[in-house]
């Protein structure tokens, strides 16, 4: 039988050859079992070693292989060449980051939004160790789990149309990751972390398009924590109106 | 030469290197630390780890305990002195990650709960459903930035230990953003670079795991510590080696041949699925020679059956499992059995430390997988080694900081001067080079097929000596790399090639170590010497680099209070 084989239209971009990003193509060879992140391997070790882009775990839970499949944002080890075969399939960059190089887009900016929504547990009395773990139920745990499972491929930017618009938007992972702290009951930043994100680059720059859901590969539904942030400040601002020495509990 | 300058530079951003950095951020806040890591530090391997983090935390359990188990498992090669001080901290830096956010699974009653793991006599495995290296990692990481002065520089891969009057003063590290080298000064490098499995065909380990760290130590001069001792975990996926936790078995799974038995009654009927790895793939790759193991188009599998869990308990405690089956090999586990093979999946050796991370070269330090204290000797149990991220995480962090407190700076010209001169060498080397025929991943599979072939599950004489010699060949051959990226942007062909090279020289440690080691214990199984030899070998081996390839050095196992006996389960 001969052997069958796939193309794939990759983007590059290399700043010191072309002032502009193109495409080449590549012929792989195609195997059912095979992931777009396999092909770019195959590619990479034996026809072009400077296509450049980033990977490591390949089982989508380190979050570096995100890109462009077919102009919607995938994990690359995780999509699998069938879903395409025949046809050809084009891979690009993650949308709404600059591009260093080839498929590797610059993430500071979303490293600096993770570290603005205060993404640590924040009391105002911490007990002694020796006096054992804070309690919290199965129940208390499933209230914030969903939240806890973003693994900052940043999927979600790329699809997001608020980021496009704004890139100074903290996105729908760091508020995510707020709403996780936010919901866990060993936590009391509330207040704390609505100055960051009850900001106009904050949740309310969000046009609830929902798309950030969509694309997540680990179902956190950033849209709904986004929504719920969006409730519960305002729930906070009416009762401080109310109550003006503390609204909380 | 662009020079940053600190008090500690760690690198490496997992388990051990956040636990490392927020435990010297805390011991004062004068100091200031780096952590440099070729990958952003939620990318690193401890993300992939599943199964939990052993501790001693129920009622039914002590630290003795713990140590025993831990002990036995290692076959007695492990450090007694180690092994007390980790059972002894391992609940607090449990609770410490639970303090900082980390989502333990839970007892009804909002205690942490632990679950079964091989080679463990009780339930002592805390876990975060099966993602607790996830978990465990973004918690940490999560909780680093609240740290001003631990300063983040990500995507820098460190080619040298920058070494003046015997001390360590510092790396070189390649900026990927533009290639260019910069110098770190510090009073203090620790090393957490993780492990080696991309030195093997078949490994659970991500692309970034290429033993960088231990090469950076052994180009030093420290001694890699026990490297022939390789774990292969019973239970990865064909074709990818993507790994299925232990906690399959722990939670009640069952390992089935072609016969619809379960076979490991046959080899260790005590324990049957919860016992410890090395035993376990031995038993699969036995039934696999005996005929008993299916076969598919990435080689010989026997099943892993979960099913009798119930859909429940698999969606509750297992859940990656069912995604990780569905999505790579298409099968659903509530429904079928799920094919695994034997995979590398952990290296006990690493870089020679005492009980607080210190190596023989002043200045460096290591925890971690690359490190080896050793709490694993010859076999580590399922569970200990996140837990061992922490515990030596922190003591490193902590006896590092407190050094650099009462050191003074080197002087920063002779440094940069030799980040300048190591800069000099990489562009010559990879960048500048016109010649070149090899390519990077011609060489790095043909070392991955000589390594699975000659230092796999079953050693012999012959099989190390064939593989010594490919390695050196190999060596040879990369001499004459070739690079398709000259470019200054993002070169990560360039770090291939460095990777590359760290590889082969770790791997030739871990043949040469294997070769010396004439007797089986523990995960090390030589055909030729099927015994338990400790008057011989119950010692660590210690690999010291030479012109002449590793030369092979011994050194005593500290036994405190369990004198070795037959391992028996």
């Amino acid at each position: 039988m001969a052997e069958r084989t796939m193309t794939l239209k990759v983007a590059r971009y290399r700043p010191e050859h072309r002032e502009k990003p193109y495409f080449d193509e590549f012929a792989v060879p195609y195997r059912e079992d095979m992931v777009i992140l396999d092909a770019l391997n195959l590619i990479k070790d034996d026809m072009d070693g400077s296509l450049t882009y980033r990977w490591s775990c390949r089982m989508g839970v380190c979050g570096s292989c995100g890109m462009m499949v077919n102009y919607r944002p995938r994990l690359t080890c995780s999509t699998f060449l069938r879903e395409f075969y025949p046809k050809p399939v084009v891979v690009q960059p993650l949308e709404n980051f600059p591009v260093i190089r080839d498929l590797v887009v610059d993430m500071t900016s979303f490293m600096r939004k993770l570290r603005e929504v205060k993404p640590w547990i924040i009391r105002e009395h911490e007990a002694a160790l020796e006096s054992g773990e804070y309690l919290q139920t199965p129940d208390e745990v499933e209230r914030y789990k969903q939240f806890s499972m973003c693994i900052n491929c940043m999927l979600c930017y790329a699809a997001c149309p608020v980021v496009a618009k704004d890139p100074e938007f903290l996105g729908p992972a760091a508020i995510a990751l707020a709403h996780r702290y936010n919901l866990d009951s060993r936590d009391q930043g509330r207040g704390e972390r609505h100055r960051a994100i009850a900001v106009d680059w904050g949740i309310w720059d969000c046009t609830f398009v929902g798309e950030c859901s969509v694309v997540c590969p680990k179902d956190v539904d950033p849209a709904a924590a986004i929504q719920r942030e969006k409730v519960a400040k305002t729930t906070d601002t009416m009762l401080s109106m109310v109550l003006p020495f503390g609204g909380r509990e | 030469m662009e020079t940053f300058n600190h008090d500690i530079v760690i690198v490496g951003g997992g388990a051990a290197g956040l636990r490392a950095a927020i435990a010297a951020a805390e011991v004062s806040d004068s100091l200031s630390i780096a952590l440099v890591s070729k990958v952003y530090p939620m990318r690193s391997h401890t993300v992939s780890a599943e199964g939990g983090a052993g501790a001693a935390l129920g009622p039914d359990d002590s630290p003795d305990l713990h140590a025993f188990d831990t002990i036995r498992g290692s076959d007695y090669l492990a450090d007694q002195d180690a092994v007390e001080a980790f059972v002894a901290e391992a609940p607090d830096e449990v609770v410490r990650l639970e303090r900082w956010g980390c989502p333990w699974s839970r007892e009804p009653d909002g205690r942490i709960a632990v679950r079964p793991f091989g080679g463990m006599s009780v339930n002592r495995t805390a876990f975060a459903a099966d993602k607790t290296g996830f978990h465990l990692l973004h918690t940490l990481f999560q909780t680093s930035l609240k740290y001003e002065r631990i300063v983040e520089y990500d995507e820098f891969f460190v080619t040298k230990l920058l070494v003046e009057d015997g001390h360590c003063s510092g790396v070189a590290a390649i900026d990927l953003r533009d290639s260019e080298v910069r110098c770190f000064t510090a009073k203090a490098v620790i090393l957490c670079t993780g492990g080696l499995g991309r030195i093997f065909a078949f490994t659970t380990n991500g692309a970034i795991c290429t033993a960088d760290g231990m090469a950076l130590a052994y180009r030093a001069g420290v001694p890699l510590k026990d490297m022939e001792f390789v774990q292969y975990h019973p239970t990865g996926l064909p074709g990818t080696g993507i790994l299925i936790t232990e906690a399959a078995r722990g939670e009640g799974g069952y390992m089935v041949n072609n016969e619809g038995r379960r076979f490991l009654e046959d080899y260790i009927p005590s324990k049957m699925e919860l016992g410890p790895r090395d035993i376990l793939s031995r038993a699969i790759m036995q039934e696999i020679e005996k005929g008993h193991a299916f076969e598919g188009p990435y080689g010989h599998y026997v099943h892993l059956d979960v099913r009798h869990l119930g859909e429940k308990l698999i969606d509750e405690k297992l859940p990656f499992v069912r995604e990780l089956a569905e999505k790579f090999v298409g099968i659903d586990p509530v429904h079928e059995p799920i094919p695994v093979r034997p995979v590398v999946h952990y290296m006990m050796g690493g870089i020679d430390t005492d009980i607080e991370g210190r190596t023989r070269l002043p200045g460096v330090y290591a925890a971690g997988e690359a490190a080896c204290v050793s709490i694993n000797g010859a076999n580590r149990l399922g569970s200990n080694s996140l837990t061992e991220c922490l515990v030596f995480g922190a003591r490193v962090g902590q006896r590092a900081a407190e050094d650099a407190l009462e050191t003074t700076a080197t002087a920063q010209n002779p440094l940069a001067r030799m980040a300048e001169e190591e800069e000099g060498r990489l562009v010559a080397t990879y960048l500048d080079g016109t010649g070149g025929r090899e390519r990077i991943a011609a060489i790095r599979r043909d070392l991955q097929k000589t390594m699975e072939r000659g230092v796999g599950v079953f050693r012999t004489e012959e099989s190390l000596k064939e593989a010594l010699e490919e390695v050196r060949a190999l060596r040879g051959r990369y001499r004459d790399v070739a690079l398709d990226d000259r470019d200054r942007a993002y070169n990560t062909e360039l770090v291939a090639a460095l990777e590359l090279g760290n590889m082969l020289e770790v791997a030739e440690t871990v043949v040469a170590a294997a070769l010396e080691r004439r007797e089986s214990r523990g995960s090390h199984t030589r055909r030729d010497y099927p015994d338990r030899d400790d008057e011989g070998f119950l010692r660590h081996s210690l690999a010291y680099e030479s012109d002449a390839g590793p030369r092979i050095h011994y050194d005593d196992v500290t036994i405190t209070r369990w004198p070795p006996a037959e391992r028996k389960y």
